[in-house]
């Protein structure tokens, strides 16, 4: 018997040809902005307004403004570092994973998710800066010479490991998105019709000609940033994680911890970038370049990080009753039955089960499935690092300083100012910059899309590849 | 390859006299609608005996370099060395900070404890590798804030793949070379003079 494979499903529909996309991506940079995206920015700018005056708060009056405790001393601050910077590791993984892996689906999310991964860094950072207590002398985490020795940093201490780590991946990472920008910047330069954006994409695009040569130069940076960005990627969440890890907590004195923070940080990043461009790709119009394909590939990756971090939850509890250590013990069984029970039920539901609806092909496939899915997931990660962080705390060694921490309301309004950040930054990224890679999405216009290469109507089109994705399309929807 | 940085693309007025630091190259602009195409052009008018001055696309062709006969990219080695300087780096500031400057007892361990500097090292390393391969490509090719270089046609960066001829290193005739890229497939081709 003989097995044929399925053609694979194209990434381009509609029959989009070369100067299509550049229509098409070019369109939301040069119009004007929608009535949609004015009120989108509206309300960025609410959150960051409300955000920055508490964040004054926090910064003129100190951390007693927070709901920390002397039991309790991290809590909502650090919750959010670690929540933001792993969001960010999914643009990583697309553009630099999925481009050694020589998957073509990355050419239409790449951009964005790379935007997504600089803004959550920028919102993890803000975290760091605002629980220093004294962020004036934040630049004393930095080696740098001073009058009192000199006395340096502490290179024995993952927290200096961190500074090292986050900021590397914040250069690189903007690094990585700009040369990936570049020739994009150029299509805008040579299409622009204002004065003021010919001089300022004119300036941006740093004179990208397009020749032979500088393509093939551009070639190899971008394969070895791609090489160096995935082990950069995956050091970082795991110098997060050996925040917790080197120290002799229980519950947090554990070796799983980076391989579980890594698939963690991948799982809510996917689903952070699936909310953002399941909305952009409505208000912009581009439902041909992000396609259910394009979803669907995405909510695999979901239901199998989703599933990792499901059999990490249940081998660090084996592990803690296996161990014989009673304060391990105790640890786990606070964690699920103690007073932040409530926590650790959320943590369960959103991470572990709520994925397992992706094993149907209908689901995966379901635009308004993924997007609830994709928040759900999102609010499962933030209560984990919440469970990891307060629950060890809270209880320790000594019943008599047992305690219950709850947020102040200045607790909150510093992650209301990292959301009005992220969202006014994107927003801006979104407006003034092409949000797919027209270059890459050209290169694959003659193998992925619908009709491969000449522009027929979807209508007249014969070939292999619009018969099979009109079906699936249709079974899809 | 002769790529210059020129900023003064103006197309040279007529009643401008060319004379003394007026000189100008002629290019011979060939524009074709796709890659493929493209590709095989560039192997057969240099098949026959024309230097091509530069293509212009708005994507990366595989197969371009061997087709305009340009030797692989030695940017990876530059990155290696960039990046190998990092750990160096890495490695000496901590080991003279924590082992020589200001040797603090952290908790009994020892001074120069080579386990705890793997992540610093690591991230060094690619810190350097990085930047140091990415200004590597800036300078090598000549992009920067506000440079400008040369475009023959400002529709590469939209769907016009452009094959550009320098008539002053041909030997052959501009229409010789014209009847080459129409042969070839070009939709249209233009003369552009461009001051040096």
């Amino acid at each position: 018997m003989q097995v044929t494979s399925v053609v694979r499903e194209p990434l381009v529909t509609n029959g989009k040809t070369i100067k299509d996309v550049t229509n098409d991506v070019c369109r939301q940079v040069e119009g004007s902005p929608s009535r949609m995206w004015f009120i989108a920015f509206g309300i960025a700018l609410v959150a960051l307004a409300y955000g920055t005056y508490n964040v004054y708060l926090t910064w003129w009056e100190g951390l007693g403004r927070w709901g920390l405790n002397k039991t309790v001393g991290w809590a909502w601050d650090i919750t959010n570092f670690v929540w933001w910077v792993g969001i960010g590791h999914a643009g990583t993984l697309i553009s630099a994973v999925l481009l050694l892996f020589r998957q073509k689906w990355r050419t239409s999310i790449n951009r964005a998710a790379e935007a997504m991964t600089i803004f959550a860094v920028l919102c993890a950072a803000s975290f760091i800066l605002l629980h220093m207590g004294r962020p004036w002398v934040a630049y004393w985490a930095l080696p740098l010479g001073n009058t009192y020795g000199s006395l340096w940093v502490n290179f024995n201490s993952p927290l200096v490991w961190d500074v090292f780590a986050i900021s590397t991946y914040l250069t690189v990472s903007v690094v990585f998105w700009y040369i990936g920008l570049i020739p994009d910047l150029a299509t805008i330069r040579d299409r622009a019709q204002t004065k003021m954006s010919k001089i300022v994409y004119g300036t941006l695009a740093f004179g990208w000609n397009g020749g032979a040569k500088d393509w093939s130069r551009y070639e190899s940076v971008s394969l070895i940033l791609a090489g160096l960005s995935t082990p950069l990627v995956l050091s970082v969440h795991t110098i997060v994680s050996m925040d917790f890890a080197t120290s002799v907590i229980p519950g947090w004195h554990t070796t799983i911890f980076p391989p579980y923070f890594v698939a963690g940080a991948i799982f809510s990043g996917f689903a952070m970038v699936l909310t953002l461009m399941l909305v952009t790709r409505v208000v912009f119009k581009l439902e041909d370049y992000i396609t259910l394909a394009h979803i669907e590939s995405m909510n695999k990756v979901i239901l199998v990080t989703g599933s990792i971090v499901g059999v990490a939850y249940i081998t660090e509890f084996f592990i803690a009753a296996y161990s014989g250590v009673p304060y391990e013990r105790y640890a786990f069984m606070n964690r699920a039955l103690g007073p932040y029970w409530w926590a650790y039920a959320s943590m369960m539901t959103c991470n572990v089960i709520s994925p397992q609806f992706f094993w149907f092909r209908s689901m995966r496939r379901n635009i308004a499935v993924t997007f609830i899915l994709s928040i759900v997931v999102n609010i499962g990660m933030w209560f984990e690092r919440f469970v990891i962080i307060v629950t060890s705390l809270h209880r320790d060694y000594l019943p008599s300083s047992w305690a219950y921490f709850s947020p102040t309301s200045v607790d909150i309004g510093d992650y209301i100012f990292s959301f009005g950040l992220f969202f006014t930054l994107f927003l801006l990224f979104a407006k003034f910059l092409p949000v797919i890679n027209m270059a890459e999405v050209k290169s694959i216009i003659k193998s992925s899309s619908e009709n491969k290469k000449t522009a027929t109507p979807i209508g007249a089109a014969s070939s292999v590849y619009a018969n099979h994705s009109n079906k699936s399309s249709q079974a899809g929807e | 390859m002769p790529i210059t940085p020129t900023n003064h693309l103006k197309p040279v007025s007529k009643d401008k006299d060319m004379s003394a630091n007026h000189s100008t190259t002629k290019y011979l602009v060939g524009v074709y609608d796709d890659d493929e195409v493209l590709l095989n052009a560039v192997r057969s008018v240099r098949s026959s005996g024309v230097t091509v001055h530069e293509v212009y696309t708005p994507f990366a062709i595989h197969g371009m370099d061997d087709a305009i006969g340009y030797k692989r990219s030695r940017l990876d080695i530059a990155s290696f060395m960039f990046g190998a300087t990092g750990t160096t780096f890495g490695v000496t500031m901590m080991t003279l900070m924590m082992g020589f400057d200001w040797p603090m007892n952290i908790g009994g361990k020892p001074f120069i404890a080579p386990p705890d500097f793997i992540p610093v090292s690591f991230e060094m390393t690619v810190l350097f590798a990085a930047l140091g391969m990415v200004f590597t490509f800036f300078i090598a090719s000549g992009l920067g804030p506000g440079a400008k270089k040369l475009v023959l046609d400002p529709r590469f960066s939209d769907d016009k793949f452009i094959l550009a001829v320098d008539l002053g290193k041909n030997s052959l005739s501009a229409e010789q070379i014209t009847d080459l890229m129409k042969s070839s497939g070009a939709s249209e081709v233009n003369t552009k003079e461009v001051e040096d």
